[in-house]
């Protein structure tokens, strides 16, 4: 059993309670603006659940398991006590505080100013300052991962650094840093005019400070997802990892070619130039190497399971994979979400193609499918790997995790196809109402309304994996043994310090920050009357 | 192993790496900055410079293309959520004296006998931003100007607060109740045009946006064809120029005539 069970418990269940809320009102949200709901006849409800919904959905889950599964990755890769766990406390309960500080405003409808903020919509200063409190709490954890490391680096010098580690203190570098766009945002652009400091707001410079951090949080999401593929499935597959090195690569690769990309998101936006927005653009189309990098490692690794098992054959081998194993399944589902949401990202980034689905529900379509399903449907299985570790207790009922799995993958298909195929026929995001009735959009009348029920199956699967943890807490008791990692082909002997440190990356990353955002922003910043008025939310 | 041994170009992974992504920058440099900019046949520049600052997004102001010339003023009002939200007993008072001189539009009560707006119980910051608006001649009447012109920012400040204190009374002319039409409760999402009710009530109110219960029919329909026509330019961003350019003869009417049909006193419901 793992030493800081409470602590991690506490994160993956507030994660994970959080995340059930968050989830209903996303249903809710695709029933009452389908033909089947009969619409509300208040736009301002509608707006107020999406808040509600991107923000914790965002914000909070993603930070949560992170933070939950890097204190378990630094106390059983080290194989050390956990250094700063009062701190570690701290961070968790400062988060409590921002979401209760965010969840009141939005709660009361004076925050609808959606996740991404949106100025000049300018909602109650609370809101605000709960999301920094609540990236506040997490920068506790990059500084403690990042301890912890140096600490275990001082015992054992010039020892390769576990892999799992390894990719864990790279996601909380590449959160640390951006997330500075974000912070830079609400602290210089919204907050002040938030607590009515000022009246004007630049809301060209907020949206690019907001792209430096929109796009990066994404592989931040997708960090304990990756880890997953490497440290966890090859191990619970009975496999071995097939490269480390390709595995340090590709994260190291991450911290360099996330963060330099997200103005792909503005590509509409006049205020950027033409000539950044092919530079975002290009770097885009390089982030998708660490992710085929990847893809052919846990192919390569999952084969070797499957050899190991006995299969044959060019192909044949696939047939003796345990895939009554959830871990195989939720990997094979996440990595069929990874490529279809991959081949739409494809379409996003590139500037021509992007503009006849730019703010259509293509958009929504897409990153439902590969945050909600390549990324989440993995978190499900690192806390059903983690489980008994975490309760002493086993999980017994694996066939209904498999279902779970399935519902999950079935309704996420079934919610974003859909989405995408209206997105394409030009219907806009971030809409509380359509009128169906209307003959220009009544054939999408049946799209929308399989995605709905596509909704409905992921909230029967989302509850169903909250039935199943909460079960694995009174289960008989068993002792799980020491919680461990998938071992490599090759288990390096030494790494090469670029390897098996994060300096370098991070260097590069800060390098191509300035090089890619920096004259944008200083010339946004110091030209003058670019701001305009706010517009209050909820204001009278 | 230490940062020395890593960050220097002996190292070659060090070498590598720093290479390798100076060489990504320096070609998608020079593919946005040079060769896409003159790769469009459609745009003239006159040497790389130039190609280089449009590409960079430098604000510049070409030769060719002179500045549309501004025609009329804009409405120069800033309104916040605190704009007007503490009225004292004098303000009101000193209000009411003033706007005796508006009784004979506006009704000794705040209700219009005359197809003008009724002012009784309007929200502060409407009364303020318009009158603010006539006085700097971003909108403009035969008869509503020359009353403005002469104001003073207290005294705009004291007829604001002196309406929005006085109760809603029900309209002159009351008329029976209509069913809400969709373009009040539902807009048009297809032509770009939020409800109504969003922003004027019935939903919701944003801070700016007058209530329309109990008002004229002959008002709203001719404030709306102003709008539209662009003969009436003081809205904000062009708010509500670009809804009236967009909506119906039909839908105009059928708007107009559902918020002069609703009791005044409803207004206070979605407050």
């Amino acid at each position: 059993m793992l030493a800081n069970r409470k602590l991690i418990l506490a994160h993956f269940w507030l994660a994970f309670a959080v995340f059930g809320v968050a989830l209903t009102l996303g249903a809710w949200q695709m029933f009452i603006r389908s033909p089947i709901g009969t619409w509300l006849s208040n736009p301002e409800l509608y707006y107020r659940s999406l808040t509600a919904h991107g923000t914790v959905m965002g914000y909070v889950f993603p930070t949560l398991v992170a933070m939950g599964f890097g204190y378990a990755i630094s106390e059983s890769a080290l194989k050390q006590r956990l250094v700063g766990v009062r701190w570690a406390w701290a961070g968790f309960w400062l988060i409590v505080a921002g979401s209760i500080m965010a969840i009141i405003p939005i709660a009361l409808g004076r925050a609808s100013v959606l996740y991404t903020f949106y100025p000049p919509l300018i909602g109650n200063v609370f809101y605000y300052l709960g999301v920094v409190l609540v990236v506040v709490g997490s920068w506790i954890w990059v500084a403690l991962m990042s301890i912890n490391l140096r600490l275990w680096r001082k015992a054992h010098p010039g020892a390769p650094v576990p892999l799992a580690m390894f990719a864990n203190v790279a996601g909380s570098y590449l959160w640390a840093w951006t997330a500075v766009g974000a912070a830079l945002e609400l602290l210089l652009q919204i907050i002040p005019v938030a607590a009515g400091l000022k009246t004007t707001i630049d809301a060209g410079l907020a949206r690019v400070f907001f792209s430096w951090t929109l796009h990066a949080i994404v592989y931040f999401w997708l960090m304990p997802t990756y880890i997953a593929y490497y440290t966890i499935v090859p191990r619970a597959i009975g496999g071995r990892v097939y490269s480390d090195t390709m595995a340090r690569i590709s994260f190291t690769l991450f911290l360099v070619v996330a963060m330099p990309i997200g103005m792909h998101h503005t590509f509409a936006d006049p205020q950027v130039g033409a000539g950044f927005k092919f530079i975002h653009s290009a770097f885009t189309a390089l982030v998708a190497l660490p992710t085929l990098l990847t893809v052919f490692t846990i192919c390569a690794s999952v084969e070797i399971a499957a050899r190991l098992r006995g299969g044959r054959g060019m192909f044949g081998w696939i047939r003796a994979l345990p895939w009554d194993n959830p871990m195989m399944l939720a990997l094979a589902f996440s990595f069929v979400m990874l490529g279809f949401g991959g081949a739409g990202g494809l379409i996003n980034m590139s500037y021509q193609l992007d503009a006849s689905i730019h703010n259509t529900q293509w958009i929504t379509g897409h990153f439902h499918l590969i945050f909600g399903g390549a990324i989440v449907i993995m978190y499900f299985a690192i806390a059903y790997d983690l489980w008994p570790h975490l309760t002493g207790r086993e999980l017994l009922d694996l066939r209904l995790i498999r279902i779970q799995l399935w519902l999950w993958f079935v309704g996420m298909m079934v919610t974003t196809f859909p989405w995408h195929w209206v997105g394409i026929l030009g219907m806009p995001r971030r809409m509380a109402y359509f009128d169906f009735g209307d003959p220009a959009i009544a054939p999408q009348a049946l799209s929308v309304t399989l995605s709905a029920i596509g909704g409905f199956i992921l909230l029967a699967s989302g509850i169903l994996f909250l039935v199943i943890l909460a079960r694995g807490m009174r289960a008989p008791q068993a002792d799980a043994g020491p919680y461990c990692f998938a071992v490599a082909v090759h288990e390096p002997a030494t790494v090469p310090v670029a390897l098996n440190t994060h300096a370098l990356w991070v260097a590069l990353m800060i390098g191509l920050t300035v090089t890619n955002y920096g004259y944008p922003i200083l010339t946004l910043a110091l030209n003058e009357g670019t701001s305009v008025p706010a517009v209050y939310v909820g204001a009278q | 192993m230490s940062a020395r041994d890593l960050f220097t170009f002996r190292n070659r992974h060090f070498r590598a790496a720093v290479g390798v992504t100076a060489a990504i920058l320096i070609v998608t440099v020079i593919g946005g900055f040079i060769v896409l900019p003159f790769a469009q046949p459609w745009v003239q520049f006159a040497n790389a410079w130039d190609a280089i600052c449009s590409a960079a997004g430098l604000p510049q102001r070409t030769a060719i293309v002179a500045a549309p010339e501004q025609t009329g003023r804009l409405s120069e009002v800033v309104l916040t959520s605190s704009t007007l939200s503490r009225s004292s007993q004098e303000a009101i008072g000193r209000g009411a004296t003033l706007a005796q001189r508006c009784a004979i539009c506006h009704g000794p009560t705040g209700i219009s006998r005359a197809d003008s707006p009724n002012l009784a119980g309007q929200y502060s910051a409407v009364i303020y931003k318009e009158l603010h608006d006539f006085r700097s001649g971003a909108r403009t009447n035969a008869v509503m100007s020359p009353f403005a012109v002469n104001l003073t920012d207290q005294e705009i400040a004291d007829l604001s607060n002196y309406y929005a204190y006085l109760p809603r009374l029900p309209a002159y002319h009351p008329t029976p109740q209509l069913p809400k039409p969709n373009i009040v409760i539902y807009g048009a999402p297809m032509r770009g045009i939020a409800p109504c009710g969003s922003c004027h009530g019935s939903l919701d109110n944003k801070i700016g946006s007058p209530w329309l219960e109990g008002q004229s029919e002959a008002y709203m329909k001719a404030q709306l064809q102003a709008f539209a026509s662009g003969e009436r330019r003081n809205d904000i961003s062009q708010q509500m120029r670009n809804i009236a350019r967009a909506m119906t003869p039909q839908e105009i009417e059928q708007a107009a005539a559902y918020y002069a049909s609703q009791p005044a006193d409803v207004v206070k419901a979605v407050d």
